[in-house]
Formats: C-alpha cells, structure tokens, sequence
C-alpha cells in the first residue's frame, strides 16, 4: 500500500466522520421544524448539539484541508467544478454557525424566529447539497485533459446525484432524531422515536435505491458486503427504536452512514474524480497526489493527531452525556 | 469595463475583501482568548469575584467574535480551491501541508474546547473548565503560527523545487517552511499586533464604563490589564515590524521600495513622510523626507544605498522577462503609513494611560479611590481639573478601541498588495493562478452574496457587541461561584436548568 493510498483512505476516514457527525447535527436543524413543537423544545434540540457542532464541523475543514496538502489537483478541479454548490453549501455553513451563536443574544421575538428559520433552512440545504456533490464525484463529470472541469451546473443535475441528494437528507434527517431521541428526556423523547420510526422508512427506500444503483454501476465483491450492511444498520436501527433501545439505534443509524460514505470511497478507489469524457482523463490517487515527501510529512501529522482528536472530541461527549429536557433550559431566553 | 470585470480582478477583490473581513475577527479572537484564560486563572488562583465576572463578560465578547472568525475562516480555505485551482494545483505540495497542520492540530483543539467551555460551566470543576479555556488559547496561537508560516512560504518561497514533468512546486524541507526568518518574524508581528488590538479593544471598554462610573471594580481590573497588554505589545510590535521590514528589504526589495515611495537609489536613503508621485513617469512630484532614516531601517546604519523602485523592476525585467513588476504604489505606500500611524497611537494611548494610572497617582495609597467608588486619575492634585482631564482620557481610549483593527488591515493589505504582480513570490503570477474552468459570472455571483452576506453580518456583529458592551459584566448567582467538583457534574442536580444554554 503506497502513501497515496493511505491519504485516500484518510480523507475517506475524515469525510466519514464529518458526515457521521454533522449528519445528525443537520438532521437536529431540520426537526427544529420538523420535530419540536414551539420555541422551548426547539431550545432543547439546538442545545443536545450546543457543546459540539463546532467540533463536527472542523472534519470539513479537515478533509478539505487535507485533501488540498494530499491531493492538490482532486482539491483544484473539485472546487472550481462544484463552485455554484459549494458556494451555497458555504453560505449555509456560515449562516448556520452565527445563527446558533447568536439566536439567545437578544430576546426579541423576530430576531429569534430569523435565526430559527436561519438554522432550519441552512441544515436542510448543506444535508442534500452534500448529496448530489458526492453522487457527481463517484459518477464521474466532464473533466478535460487538463483535468478541468469543463462541465455546467445542470451538468451535476443528474438524476442519480439527484437520488443521492434525497439520500443524505432523509438519511440525516433520519439520523438526526435517533439522536434527538437519545439526547432528549420527556415528550420530545417520545415524539422523537416516532418520528424516527416514520423516517426510518422512509429513508430505506432511497438509500437502498441509491446504493443499489451504485453497486451495479461500478460494484464488485466488497462493496456489495459494505452495502448489505448500510442496510441491515439502517433496519437494525429501525428495529431498536422500536424497542426502545436509544443508544443502540444511533449506532445503528451512525452504522448506515459509515457504511454508506465508506461504499461510496470504495467503488471510487482508484480514482478521485473520475472523467466522463476519456477515462485517462480521470484523476486517480496516482496522478493527483502530492510528492511523496509531502505525504509523509502529512501523515506524521494525521498519525499523530488524529487519534488525540478522537479521543478529545469523545471526552466531550461523555462530559455532555446527559440528557436534556424543557426542564432544563432557563426560561429568560 | 471588460478588463474591470475580469475573472482574475473579481478573484482578486473576492480575496481581498474576505481576508479583510476574517482578519477583523482573527486577532481579538487570538488576544482575547489568552486575556480570558489569563483572567480565568485569577479567579481560579484567588477566588475574588472581579475575576470570575469579568472572565465572563469578556467571555462573550470573545464568543462573538470567535463566531464570525470561524465560519469566514472556512470561506478562506475553500476559495483557494474554488477561485485559484491553478495556484492551488501549482502549490498544493508545498502550501497544502501547512493547512492541513493547521486543521489536524489547531482547528480541533479550538473548536471542541470551545464548546467545552461555553457549556461546561456547570458540567466541569473550575480547574478543568480554566484549563479548556487556556487549550483554545493554544490553538489559535498555533492556527495563526501554521497560516503565517503557509503566506510566509508566499512572501518568500523556500525549501521547495520546481518539478518540471508535472509543472509545480514540491515541497523538500518543510523544517524551513516553519522556520525561515520570514516564518518567525511574520508570525512575531502578527501575534503582537494581534495582542495590541486586543488591548486596545478592553482599554477603550474599560474606560466607556469607567466613565459612566459603571462596574467599576471589575473595569478597573480589566483597564490595568488592558494597559499593561497594550504597552507590552506595542513595543513589541514596533520591534518585529522593525525586524520584518529588514527581513524585507532583503527578500522583497520592491515591495519596501514601494512602501516608501523612493523611485531611484539612493545613498544615503531618505524615509519619506508625504509624498505624492507621478506612476507613469515614476517620480515624486511633492516629497517631505527625513534624510538617512531609511538606510537605517533598512540596514541600520545611516549610509548605506536603498534600491529604487525603477531599479528593482529593471533587474526584475532581467530575471523574469519583460512586464511591469510594479505592485500599485500609492496603496503600497499609504498602507504602509496607515498601519504605522494608526497602529503606534493606540500605543502612545496606551503609554499615556499606563502612565495616569500608575501607583503614585492613582492607586497611591493617599488618592486612591475605593474599589467601589469611581476613579479618577490623578493627572494633578486639582480635584476638578483633575476629574475632566480624566474624563477626556476616558473619551480617547473610547473612540480609539479600533485603531489597531484599522492598522491590522492596511497592514494586510500592503503586505498581500506590495507583492503583486506575483502571487508567489518571483515563482508565479497572480495571473496564472486563477481558476481556468471558472466563469466570470460565477466569481461575481460569489463576490456578490459573500458581499452582502458580510454586510449584512457586520451590522448584526456590531449591534450584538454594542449590546453586551453596555450590559457590562452580570451579577453573579450561586451555582456560579459553586462550579461542580466532578466531571459531568453532580448527579443530584437531575432537573436543575443548564448554566449555560443556547
């Protein structure tokens, strides 16, 4: 295995994680609307995601930061070609962040309402931007000899990244009130298993469509293994929540998003960003790749760092383990 | 028209004004962090009250700013990619390593410390809780050192060779990147400027409520750690900005040249105070000089010769080939000047009120006022005209709060402007470092939406900050002096509301 290959499989790592993570982070900012039923159990949801979503996010930052030192020419094509949607998906994340951080500043009705449909729409729209980027990206787009980008943005309309937009926002949004149920006590925590139990379904119909389609595509032995089981998790997780078991059906549902990032990777391997043009045109992890010096300066780094960051970032979720109510939020908000 | 609305100016202008709106909040976020975690460890060590308040209300004011760094941060990452996927291919290998550093390590540490300590106050023992705090420290402190170190490799590319078979720059020691001369001494200016903006921002709070005669125990803590910070920083900052415009007259000889608007060499060199040239012909036709200066800034000594302008261009046409090497020199030469002035009179602010305050007079043990009762700096034993020269203090450090925010941008801008036409450094043009594939009206869409959406940010920035500042710090309750003994907090308190919720 060359160094290439261990970076492919790092920036897959750091991508998993930021979608495991955030992922039910976005899906808590859509229940703002979709699970909580007024002001004081919308505070609830944004607060069981408070003390981390700063954290979650910082995995983006990572992967494209590493993307960038590992693979300058992935990084270059990927965003200049996807700029419309990035620069959405940037603008969300930018909104998103102030609107927590400042939504409890004043007490004036308009000014937290703004902030709360701020928070709402700039979760729903990263959590299918997401999507669609990374069905274009195992698909393949129109990159030239000069691996440029030379396609346009209807181009990245097509109807499986499309597919793979529904995807990542029913698997979020699913994802996101297992969480909610496991984070939350009283009614919200009833209301959330049930919703959950809904979009459970729901969620089964694209992802297995999306999957599958992916598998006959460009599948072979082992993401087909991967992909059985995405699925299995995701009814597994159902199965729990039905049960009542909380903290197994996170796992679960976390399991499915694991799974599904990690087939996607999978059947990307060898390439980064594939060409619909000419396939020696596609960009591979060999010819996308930095110096080797280069990567091995990287991954001392990662080796080094990545660990400590897990373990950090798990500390702090133990320190917020508990579970919280309407009870617990002060009422001068 | 045309040529106004190019892919490479809209690019150009879209990094300008979003390097310029992050650095805005990057260096009060840097200082305040480390005078937060300072003040925090006061409390900790004494247990006075004034310190745990004003850890908090200065808290909030760092958590906002912290806000808006954070996610225009990310806008700083992405449009290398999105805007210059040339440069980004060129130097990726060399420049990538560095940002990928500064995410594993710096990023991670902030950003899950931060929520710690935000939401940790009732979850965390105070030792804990402090240490969270000092570890956000740390990681804007080594986020700033890895970023600094990834322009520096720009201002001054080494420990890199050109690869021809693949066209780009790779990286063959990156020790030097870290550490070459430019590296530390850019990173030394940056960080002390940062402190000195910090300063001045408590400074100018401290004295809006001392003036009011609000909070004043508190205020008056936090006035004398304001200054002290301040003066400490300011020196420091003269000293590495002396240092670095050495450093740059060796390495970026135009870029001074044009900072001083000194067209031809001369021997011995002039520092220029005003001037106001001719660029097409390339001179000064109105000029007031100070003789000798700049030969000392440059080379300290009085005599020694300081290229021109005209002189560096034509070895650079030598080197390069023909063009026009000169960066825009009106901006090169008032950014440097404004950065300079606005920087160093909020020192000689900050000099002057370390210097009322100080024991004899205001704390002096016969004049001292009370912790309680409002202060009053003992200019003269004239208890009147003593009161309204210090309410005209007072009024300055106010009104002068963002001088360094001021300095700190034109300090940017000349430094980022002064190098043009290169992006790196006598190894690639600006020019060939956008983004090929992407189209004018996609760059002017971005431009355009990050545009508003700052402006729009900025008003909401400043009304919050506004807001808080006149609050001034809140009176504290029981679980606030009482933080929990274990980690988690105690399991007694099953229904009790949060310390802090959103």
């Amino acid at each position: 295995m060359q160094l290439h290959d261990v970076w492919f499989v790092l920036i897959a790592v750091l991508w998993t994680g930021y979608f495991f993570l955030e992922g039910f982070d976005f899906g808590i900012g859509i229940h703002t609307k979709l699970l909580a039923r007024d002001r004081q159990e919308k505070r609830v949801l944004i607060n069981t995601i408070g003390p981390v979503w700063d954290g979650n996010e910082v995995w983006l930052i990572s992967a494209a930061g590493a993307t960038f030192a590992a693979f300058p020419d992935w990084y270059a094509t990927l965003f200049s070609g996807f700029y419309l949607p990035l620069l959405l998906i940037l603008v969300c994340l930018i909104v998103r962040g102030v609107a927590f951080e400042y939504r409890h500043k004043r007490t004036e009705e308009n000014w937290q309402r703004n902030w709360e449909n701020a928070i709402f729409w700039a979760s729903l729209l990263p959590a299918v931007l997401w999507g669609v980027l990374f069905g274009n990206l195992v698909h393949g787009v129109k990159i030239d000899a000069h691996k440029e980008y030379v396609g346009s943005v209807l181009d990245l309309l097509n109807p499986y990244a499309v597919l793979g937009g529904l995807v990542t926002l029913t698997l979020f949004t699913f994802h996101g009130a297992v969480f909610a149920s496991l984070k939350t006590t009283g009614d919200i925590r009833e209301r959330a298993r049930r919703t959950a139990a809904v979009l459970g379904v729901l969620t089964l119909v694209p992802v297995t469509g999306f999957l599958g389609w992916t598998q006959a595509d460009k599948g072979d032995g082992t993401s087909l293994i991967v992909m059985i089981v995405a699925v299995v998790a995701l009814v597994a997780a159902l199965g729990a929540n039905k049960l009542g078991r909380e903290g197994w059906a996170f796992a679960f549902s976390g399991i499915t998003v694991v799974a599904a990032v990690a087939m996607l990777f999978l059947t990307l391997f060898p390439n980064v960003m594939p060409s619909t043009l000419n396939e020696s045109w596609s960009l591979t992890v060999g010819n996308a790749s930095s110096s080797p010096y280069t990567l091995k300066i990287i991954t001392w780094c990662a080796g080094f760092a990545t660990p400590l960051v897990m373990l950090y970032q798990g500390w702090t979720y133990w320190v917020f383990r508990k579970r919280i109510g309407t009870q617990h939020i002060a009422d001068a908000h | 028209m045309e040529l106004a609305l190019a892919p490479e100016t809209l690019a150009r202008w879209q990094f300008g004004i979003t390097t310029v709106y992050h650095f805005l909040f990057v260096p009060l976020t840097i200082s305040l962090a480390a005078l937060v975690a300072g003040l925090e460890t006061a409390w900790v060590r004494t247990g006075k009250e004034k310190y745990l308040k004003a850890t908090k209300f200065w808290g909030k004011l760092f958590l906002i700013n912290i806000a808006m760094g954070v996610v225009t941060g990310i806008v700083q990452e992405f449009q290398f990619g999105m805007n210059w996927s040339a440069y980004s291919r060129f130097v990726g290998d060399v420049f990538g390593a560095p940002l990928a550093f500064e995410a594993l390590i710096a990023f991670f540490f902030e950003s899950t410390f931060i929520g710690l300590w935000i939401f940790g106050w009732d979850k965390l023992p105070k030792k804990i809780h402090c240490f969270c705090m000092w570890m956000v420290s740390i990681g804007t402190l080594l986020s700033a050192y890895f970023i600094l170190a990834a322009n520096s490799w720009m201002q001054h590319p080494v420990g890199y060779k050109y690869n021809a078979a693949n066209g780009r720059a790779e990286l063959t020691d990156f020790w030097k990147v870290l550490t070459q001369d430019t590296t530390l001494v850019v990173a030394f200016h940056t960080l002390t400027a940062a402190f000195l903006t910090g300063a001045a921002f408590m400074v100018g709070i401290a004295a809006f409520h001392l003036m009011r005669k609000k909070h004043i125990k508190v205020m008056r803590t936090s006035l004398r750690l304001g200054l002290i910070t301040l003066v400490i920083a300011g020196i420091l900052t003269a000293v590495s900005g002396d240092s670095l415009g050495k450093v740059m007259f060796k390495q970026q000889p135009m870029k001074m040249a044009a900072a001083e608007a000194l067209w031809d060499k001369e021997q011995p060199a002039p520092f220029s105070v005003f001037a106001y040239g001719d660029v097409d012909k390339g001179h000064n036709t109105v000029a007031i000089e100070i003789p000798g200066l700049l030969s000392f800034l440059a080379h300290s000594d009085f005599r020694s010769p300081v290229p021109g302008i005209n002189d560096v261009n034509k070895s650079e046409q030598q080197k390069f080939g023909p063009g026009d090497y000169r960066p825009n020199i009106p901006v090169a030469y008032w950014g440097f000047r404004w950065m300079i002035g606005f920087g160093m009179s909020s020192f000689a602010i900050g000099l002057a009120g370390l210097w009322l305050t100080r024991k004899k007079f205001w704390l002096a043990p016969g004049l001292r006022t009370g912790d309680e009762e409002p202060p009053q700096l003992a200019l003269t034993k004239n208890k009147v005209l003593g009161a309204r020269l210090s309410k005209w203090y007072w009024s300055l450090a106010f009104v002068t709060l963002g001088f360094p925010l001021i300095a700190n941008s034109w300090g940017w801008i000349f430094t980022e402007m002064g190098r043009q036409p290169w992006v790196v450094y006598g190894v690639l043009r600006t020019s060939d470092a956008v983004s090929p594939g992407v189209s004018q009206g996609e760059v002017l869409t971005s431009m355009i939406v990050f545009t508003a959406l700052y402006a729009i940010l900025a008003v909401v920035e400043v009304k919050l900050l506004v807001k808080y500042i006149k609050a001034g710090p809140q009176e504290l309750t029981d679980s606030d002096l009482n933080p929990p003994t274990k980690i988690g907090g105690d399991s007694t308190d099953a229904d009790r509301p949060m310390a802090f919720s959103y």
